[in-house]
């Protein structure tokens, strides 16, 4: 089968280093990234299935991956060579018309490890204990562990507890941005209480945006303010619920202007009461910092890597700084989580009595129509370009750019790249 | 030989390229034949003893007021209150009027055993003044005999201390004004009058006032329906004004108002062929343009800015009356209009302007877009008597760089004004009902006003709400030459040219429009027919 294959190789890697610096994208051109022919990965045991991939989408830390500037942090707990892709919509490879969506994390069920640590549980597999460990290789997800494979091919393996069945009236587009909205809701609860507070969302790429939705909707906080570099983005921004939308060098006046914050200097006297950052940049994770209230909270949903971060300010103005990594279950503000459902009553969106992100997720895409976000398809063959095109995606006027791997017949041409 | 009044000139083929402004640069043109440029009166001769003047108009004071001697006596409490650094423009040559008058006036106090003075520079929202612009205005002995004791003073239109509210007009108008003023036995106004709007009873009912009080007629409706607000006879602002002012009067407190007129001799002598016609430019003036217009293009744009702004205009004296407020300023308009009106027959159908590097509000700073849309769409299109001299549905053109640069000090409400709202909307109703109040009220522009030398929070909308009418008026706004960014969030054309600005114009008025340029600076009003 066909499949981009990312293999571990330290010139290559430090090649794309060297060319992601250059150019956005450019380390798709010489880093351990290729276009192969390899095996499907096999099953690795009972409740495993194979499924072929429709749309693959391409995410920041793809990206992060192919130039090079993804953290070390992550080598111990991924395996090589590996196919990345964890945003996708396939079908179930002996059932072509049962379209699913796969929750990439490898948790403890997947990983055939019984008893589940604690967070898988209850559910929380985003907080899964045992990521490195199992009959699986390492590999915190699909797509970055070397027995599932991934969506950037033709053929991968998912374990039952990972797939969510597509429902009807959702297109592929809408689908393949379930996993992104996922991580998106998963950042906008990790605010949470929000009721009349004054959010800002440092960003408006894709998990910028999912996370401007699942705040307006789910959250719903009194003021929420977004900064947007590009203009396409700015119009989905405000499309996707934001109060105000400023561009990122004017968040810091916007919070203060918004909260009728006093300025000393450079530093507001009061701020934003959540910051959520999903760019993760050292120049992002500093404006949090800068505009959140004292006391009041910033979620790092942008992945960071390694950076330089002056803290006097989270420690003279006693900031929370929380990380928000993919989902599992969560907690819906105003609702206590006993009632949330009845528990005498099977639902597949639930883990015990708490909502899973992913069937949130699936709400979400459909109610926000968030499938409209995907603004560019490339072939599996044309992956250099794919990359490039998602590293300047903003600048393109585009919010998510996927593989198409769809057979011709399925693609609706006018809509190809 | 007495000057010439203002002309109106039909281009030839003879006629030479024609100045236009273009902020700290100006620029030749060539205008299509058969354009018209309006050019300003010549200066009118200046008083010869500016000071006998002023005396002279203080003892023989207009309308039902006594002469300033009688209305002095010892154990008064007296507040003189003066226009602040945005008059007159450019900056006059020192002295300036205002230090002219209030030394007369103190001198009588003096006579009179007056002990109880307190001066007050009369800024309404504007910044307050810096040391060195106080001691340009008032001179270094009335400064340095009031500022050290604390008794000179900015009007604090924040300050809940130091406000009075006196009523409300027949019109509903909250008329609220700075305590010391109101409780004083005599507020003496000291006035530049540099166009038709000023002075009056705007004088003490706007530059004394509060926010509460100011936005009965800092307003989008009442900017619309003034027209021009530089007419009095049509101009709401003037009635709000004079609703504020008479209820003043009769609420006891007194004004004896100071006016003066300048003449429009605004440039010194190397930029001097900034006020000639173009046709009567002598070698020296030729050499004059050609010299500051090379070095300019070689000037860093601080530097330039400083030259600019370090500019001090030879104005003179041309006329100064004193007395009760209403027969003062009508005296003062008539001068105001006998060196500017210059009568003009019929609309354009294009109205072309270069603006200047200033204009009220951004003395020795940044003329930020904000204050360009102002000085072009607020002031220059306002400068109108009868009806506007672009018609209805017609296209303004401006000629200014169009920086999108702030002065952080001086316009931080500005900033934001910008950024946040002018990036949702252009329409002044919506956003005076939208932002308004949440900028007027902000603590944060609220403490800089007051402590530093910003302007309140609120003026950013006001400059808005200035060029309404011109918006309501006008089918198409271009700005040649100005940062495409800056001017699109304006929500204005741009164009790199003239000539490409005027075809863009052709989209709207049709092809073989009548053009007009007015030839401003120096200032004058279009009366027209």
């Amino acid at each position: 089968m066909k499949a981009l294959v990312f293999e571990r190789s330290l010139a290559r890697f430090a090649a794309a280093r060297v060319a992601g610096s250059w150019a956005p994208g450019g380390g798709a051109r010489v880093g351990p990234l290729h276009l192969a022919d390899v095996d499907p990965p096999e099953l690795p045991g009972p409740g495993w299935r194979r499924i072929t991939p429709l749309l693959s989408g391409i995410c920041g830390s793809d990206l992060a991956t192919v130039d090079g500037r993804s953290s070390r942090y992550f080598e111990p707990i991924v395996s090589f060579p590996f196919v990345p892709g964890h945003e996708l919509v396939g079908h179930l490879e002996d059932q072509p018309s049962a379209r699913v969506v796969i929750e990439p994390v490898l948790g403890c069920e997947a990983r055939g490890i019984f008893p589940p640590c604690e967070a898988c549980a209850v559910g929380d597999t985003g907080g899964c204990r045992h990521v490195a460990f199992g009959h699986l290789k390492p590999g915190l997800q699909t797509g970055f562990c070397a027995d599932t494979g991934g969506g950037w091919s033709s053929s991968l393996v998912a374990h039952e507890s990972q797939i969510h069945p597509v429902p009807e009236g959702l297109s592929d587009d809408d689908a393949v941005m379930v996993e992104p909205t996922a991580c998106g809701v998963h950042a906008a609860l990790a605010a949470g209480p929000v009721s009349d507070a004054t959010v800002a969302v440092l960003g408006s790429g894709t998990l910028g945006l999912t996370t401007l939705a699942a705040l307006r909707r789910l959250a719903l906080p009194g003021h929420l303010i977004s900064s947007a570099k590009y203009p396409e983005q700015r119009r989905w921004a405000r499309e996707l619920g934001a109060d105000e939308v400023v561009a990122p060098d004017g968040i810091a006046r916007a919070v203060r202007r918004s909260t009728r914050s006093l300025a000393a200097g450079r530093v507001l006297t009061g701020g934003a009461d959540v910051v959520v950052d999903c760019v993760g940049s050292a120049e992002s994770i500093a404006t949090a910092v800068a505009v959140v209230r004292p006391r009041g909270r910033v979620v790092l949903a942008g992945m960071p890597g390694v950076v330089r971060l002056d803290l006097t300010p989270l420690w003279h103005r006693e900031v929370q700084l929380v990380g928000a990594y993919a989902y599992g279950v969560e907690h819906l503000p105003g609702r206590p989580a006993d009632t949330a459902s009845d528990p005498d009553l099977p639902d597949p969106g639930r883990s015990g009595s708490l909502p899973r992100t992913f069937h949130l997720a699936l709400e979400l895409v459909a109610e926000a129509g968030l499938g409209r976000l995907v603004g560019a398809r490339y072939p599996l063959d044309r992956f250099t370009e794919a990359l490039t095109h998602a590293a300047e995606a903003g600048r393109r006027g585009t919010v998510k750019v996927v593989f198409d791997l769809r057979p011709e017949t399925r693609r609706p041409a006018w809509r190809n790249a | 030989m007495s000057p010439r009044p203002g002309y109106v000139l039909e281009v030839d083929r003879s006629t030479p390229p024609l100045l236009m402004w273009h902020g700290e640069s100006f620029r030749l043109e060539r205008f299509p034949s058969g354009s018209r440029v309006v050019y300003p009166p010549e200066p009118l001769k200046p008083i010869e003893d500016p000071d006998a003047a002023i005396r002279a108009a203080l003892e023989n004071p207009l309308g039902d007021s006594a002469p300033l001697s009688a209305l002095l006596r010892p154990g008064m409490r007296l507040t003189i209150a003066f226009d602040d650094v945005s008059l007159p423009l450019p900056p006059m040559r020192a002295p300036d009027v205002r230090q002219r008058v209030i030394e007369a006036v103190l001198d009588a106090a003096a006579a009179a055993g007056v002990d109880d003075v307190v001066l007050v520079a009369a800024l309404a929202l504007h910044r307050r003044m810096t040391e060195p612009e106080l001691r340009h205005a008032l001179g270094n002995r009335v400064y340095d005999a009031f500022a050290p004791h604390g008794l000179l003073t900015q009007h604090d239109a924040e300050d809940p201390d130091n406000l009075v509210h006196l009523g409300l007009t027949d019109a509903g108008e909250d008329v609220e004004i700075n305590k010391r003023a109101a409780t004083s036995d005599l507020v003496v106004y000291v006035n530049i009058n540099l166009v038709a709007m000023d002075g009056g009873h705007k004088s003490v009912a706007t530059g004394l006032a509060s926010y509460r009080s100011l936005r009965h007629h800092h307003n989008v409706h009442t900017m619309v329906h003034s027209r021009s607000f530089m007419d009095q006879e049509h101009s709401e602002l003037h009635s709000s004004n004079w609703r504020m002012g008479r209820m003043i009067a009769a609420s006891g407190v007194k004004v004896f108002q100071i006016e003066t007129t300048l003449n429009n001799n605004a440039f010194p002598d190397p930029f001097s062929f900034l006020s000639r016609r173009e046709w009567e430019w002598s070698l020296r003036d030729r050499a004059g343009y050609l010299a500051a217009s090379a070095s300019l293009e070689r000037t860093p744009d601080r530097i330039r800015r400083s030259i600019f702004h370090s500019m001090r205009a030879p104005m003179g004296l041309t006329s100064v009356q004193a007395g009760e407020v209403e027969a003062v300023h009508a005296s003062t308009t008539a001068n105001v209009y006998r060196q500017q009106l210059v009568p003009v027959e019929g609309q354009t159908d294009i109205l072309t302007m270069g603006l200047p590097y200033i204009c009220p509000y951004n003395v020795n700073s940044i003329m930020n877009p904000i204050l360009v849309m102002c000085l072009g769409l607020g002031y220059f299109f306002n400068l109108y008597r009868g009806r506007p001299l672009v018609r209805p549905g017609g296209v303004l053109i401006l000629s200014h760089p169009t920086p999108w640069a702030f002065d952080p000090v001086f316009h931080p409400s500005y900033i934001d004004f910008f950024e946040q709202v002018l990036a949702e909307t252009t329409d002044p109703l919506e956003i005076e009902a939208k932002y308004e109040e949440s900028f007027a009220t902000d603590p944060w522009y609220v403490h800089l006003y007051r402590t530093g030398h910003a302007y309140h929070g609120v003026h950013p909308f006001y400059m808005w709400y200035w060029g309404a009418h011109a918006l309501d008026h006008l089918g198409r706004v271009i700005i040649v030459g100005g940062d495409q960014a800056a001017v699109r969030r304006l929500g204005f054309r741009s164009a790199s040219t003239l000539t490409d600005a005027l075809e863009m114009a052709e989209d709207v008025v049709g092809r073989d429009p009548t053009i007009t340029h007015i030839h401003n600076p120096p200032l004058f009003m279009a009366d027209v027919t």
